[in-house]
């Protein structure tokens, strides 16, 4: 396996099956009474955060600590165009306390991959601006996996803003590599540039009609993406209520997905904009796999450090 | 004064000749054998003799900067790549937006004295893009100022920019504008938009934010029977313009650099900030399109946009870095390898985009002078034949913001003179 995690296309099929499997024997973990293993006695994990997090941050905090990691938390302003400091800088500082893994979250993409080339640990990136986010990819693999079983041939849609969404590019990797199908759907706006060319490439589906798709081609999953309120004053889209009209996922519409698929399921990776891209009723329906996706994620990262860190003695 | 013979030399000469320097200005060409025998020589035995290079974009940091460039350094670094002039952007601490702005620059490049620093104007106040500068004043000036531009920043207001073109025309002015769309272009944007940018996640602009307002610019020229030249030309869309407005003999001129020339959009896919400049390194077919264009003349010079950053400014992330790479000491090298050894230009073609072109844009008439006796000694001999390859740390700029490192090219410059002084022998510079 590789030594770093920067993307979703490090990871081959068996790299990403070994993980999946680990994250198993992982959960069984959380289940004990006593969740303590020793595997990672002895190293050092530091959760490098540049950007606020809560659900990740607290999730690779845990699972370096019940796998007996020593995990540090640090929290820093994004760099952004500040003069002080250069990310260079901020991570050579770390890599001289000789730490075993940094977990890092940026706010620009591609700071995961420039740290990576600076710093003698294993770095793992922890979602990067709207580059990517392969751990969450892992963890929807993961519960996806969990309830519908192989994914050969399974199809997702991915809805929402793909433009701005790294939750999107690590997914539509790992689905892929997994053997599922893809369907990625957006208004044009929140379509990133060069999609055609990227998607005939990487082979995925991409409409900008929902209810095509789910009248044409059901899924088998729905993974909801968040929508930034924000994203309306750039021009994306004209009003909230328009877009619920066209890429909402609505209790109708869900209504319309179960009437032909009735084990489909809804997924979105939070924090969500209940009302703008998925109703409440959707999200709590019995259709919702979303609190699976929260609880795997935990099991994901322990198999994610298990393998990049307690891996690499017996290579 | 002293006197300088170089022997041997070819180029525009026809045979191989010999040609004696005195006082600055070429004395004789020819065979020359009654040369006194302390006279100072260079065996120039399969070298070309051009005149010097003229380079239409050049950012020198000084005043401001000066932990980037500083007029001496990057003088010596215009010295070591061929050049005799350069003409220094307004994009300075404080912006040159005043004669006495423009008179500092070029005072302090002629007491370096490695090459002729001839300042570019702000077209508007601190390159704000709203009031017109004292274009007047600087062009009126010691520096004698004519060409003009806000490079970095887009003249984006059209009145603006019709009321600059309209204004400079009683001193022969240019607007050099630097065609970007502020609208297209956000704040963030730092890569090309296409596939790779949106793969990396990162925020880019298309090409069109450039041609949209070369298109408005040529229209405008067109209104106003003035100059526009378009500097960093970047897409194919941009040239078919270009074309079309040459065709139809409105006055716009353009230049494109070594680096869009060269180097492809792709080599941002590590994120690695020393590909980020502004234009963007776009995709192949624009790298075609503009090689083409070169080729034929449709753009009119090369030109370096050498934009030297401290390490500081550089090592960020890529959105968060600073734009432009260093391209004075190997834009010879690139450009013949790229060009001329692929025979799409002659040996000729090339001087004159990178002299005779750059120099007559500028006004410059001591510059891309032809090789004749009388004619003011700037010149610069090149090996056609020698393969160089580029070491990042070896520069006579300040700064490292090198996107050629570890590559290699054939066609090196041997030596620089200017005024019949030699100011730099195989990139060393001679004080």
């Amino acid at each position: 396996m590789t030594r770093h995690l920067l993307s979703s296309a490090d990871l081959s099929r068996r790299d990403v099956e070994t993980i999946l499997d680990t994250a198993a024997s992982m959960h069984d973990v959380q289940r004990r009474e006593v969740k303590k293993l020793p595997t990672l006695r002895g190293r050092t994990i530091i959760n490098f955060f540049f950007e606020d997090s809560t659900r990740t941050r607290s999730s690779f905090e845990i699972a370096g600590k019940w796998m007996s990691a020593d995990t540090i938390n640090l929290s820093a302003k994004g760099s952004s165009t500040s003069k002080g400091e250069s990310l260079r800088d901020s991570v050579q500082t770390i890599n001289a306390m000789a730490v075993d893994a940094l977990v890092i979250r940026h706010n620009q993409s591609g700071a995961c991959r420039q740290v990576a080339g600076w710093v003698a640990a294993s770095v793992i990136n922890a979602g990067d601006g709207t580059h990517e986010h392969p751990t969450q990819a892992l963890l929807d693999a993961y519960t996806l996996r969990s309830r519908i079983g192989a994914l050969d041939g399974t199809h997702v849609a991915i809805v929402g803003d793909l433009t701005h969404s790294r939750v999107f590019r690590s997914n539509v990797i790992t689905l892929r590599t997994l053997g599922a199908r893809v369907t990625v759907v957006a208004p044009p706006t929140l379509m990133p540039a060069g999609i055609a060319a990227w998607s005939q490439r990487d082979g995925f589906e991409t409409s900008w009609d929902l209810d095509a798709v789910l009248a044409d081609d059901p899924p088998d999953a729905v993974m909801m993406l968040r929508v930034q309120r924000e994203r309306m004053s750039g021009g994306f889209f004209p009003t909230a209520r328009e877009y619920t009209v066209g890429y909402g996922l609505t209790r109708p519409r869900l209504a319309t997905l179960l009437a032909s698929r009735p084990d489909a399921v809804v997924m979105h990776p939070g924090p969500m904009n209940r009302g703008l891209e998925i109703s409440a009723d959707a999200a709590e329906s019995g259709a919702s796999i979303i609190l699976d996706q929260v609880s795997g994620g935990l099991a994901v990262r322990m198999a994610v450090l298990y393998h990049l860190l307690a891996g690499e003695e017996s290579e | 004064m002293s006197a300088l013979l170089i022997t041997g030399a070819r180029g525009q000469l026809g045979e191989p000749s010999d040609v004696l320097i005195r006082d600055g200005v070429i004395a004789e060409i020819g065979r020359i054998t009654d040369a006194p025998s302390d006279t100072a020589r260079i065996d120039a035995a399969g070298l070309d003799l051009l005149p010097g290079f003229v380079d239409l974009h050049t950012h020198l940091r000084e005043p401001g900067r000066e932990d980037a460039e500083t007029i001496a350094s990057g003088s010596a670094a215009a010295a070591a790549g061929g050049f005799t002039a350069v003409l220094a952007m307004a994009n300075t601490t404080p912006a040159t937006d005043t004669a006495e702005a423009a008179e500092l620059l070029y005072d302090r490049g002629r007491t370096v004295g490695l090459v002729d620093v001839q300042p570019i104007g702000a077209v508007t106040k601190s390159l704000a893009g709203q009031e017109l500068a004292e274009l007047g004043l600087m062009a009126r000036s010691r520096a004698r100022v004519r060409i003009f531009s806000d490079d970095g920043h887009c003249v984006h207001d059209a009145r603006v920019m019709r009321r600059a073109l309209e204004y400079v025309k009683p001193f022969d002015g240019v607007i050099s504008q630097h065609a970007q769309d502020p609208a297209l272009a956000g704040g963030a944007a730092c890569c090309h938009e296409g596939e790779l940018s949106g793969r990396l996640g990162l925020p880019g602009w298309p090409g069109v934010a450039e041609s949209v307002i070369v298109a408005r610019d040529v229209q405008l020229a067109r209104h106003t029977g003035s100059r526009v030249h378009i500097a960093h030309i970047s897409t194919a869309e941009s040239v078919e313009i270009l074309r079309w407005a040459k065709d139809r003999g409105i006055l716009v001129t353009a230049e494109v650099t070594p680096h869009h020339l060269a180097l492809d959009t792709e080599l941002v896919r590590n994120y690695d900030p020393t590909f980020k400049v502004n234009p963007p390194l776009r995709p192949s077919e624009d790298q075609e399109a503009l090689r083409a264009a070169l080729a034929d003349g449709t753009i009119d010079a090369v030109a370096t946009d050498h934009a030297p950053h401290a390490r500081h400014d550089k090592e960020h992330t890529f959105e968060a870095a600073a734009f432009g790479m260093l391209g004075l000491e190997s834009a010879f090298a690139v450009v013949h390898d790229l060009m001329v050894r692929t025979g799409r230009m002659t040996m000729g073609d090339l001087s004159q985009r990178m002299s005779r072109n750059p120099a007559a844009i500028a006004g410059l008439s001591d510059h891309g002078c032809a090789i004749v006796a009388g004619a003011p000694a700037n010149l610069v001999l090149v090996d056609p034949d020698r393969t160089i390859t580029i070491d990042a740390s070896e520069s006579n700029s300040l700064s490292r913001n090198n996107p050629w490192h570890a590559m290699s090219f054939t066609g090196a410059v041997h030596a620089t003179i200017l005024r019949g002084r030699l100011t730099a022998i195989d990139g060393k510079v001679q004080q």
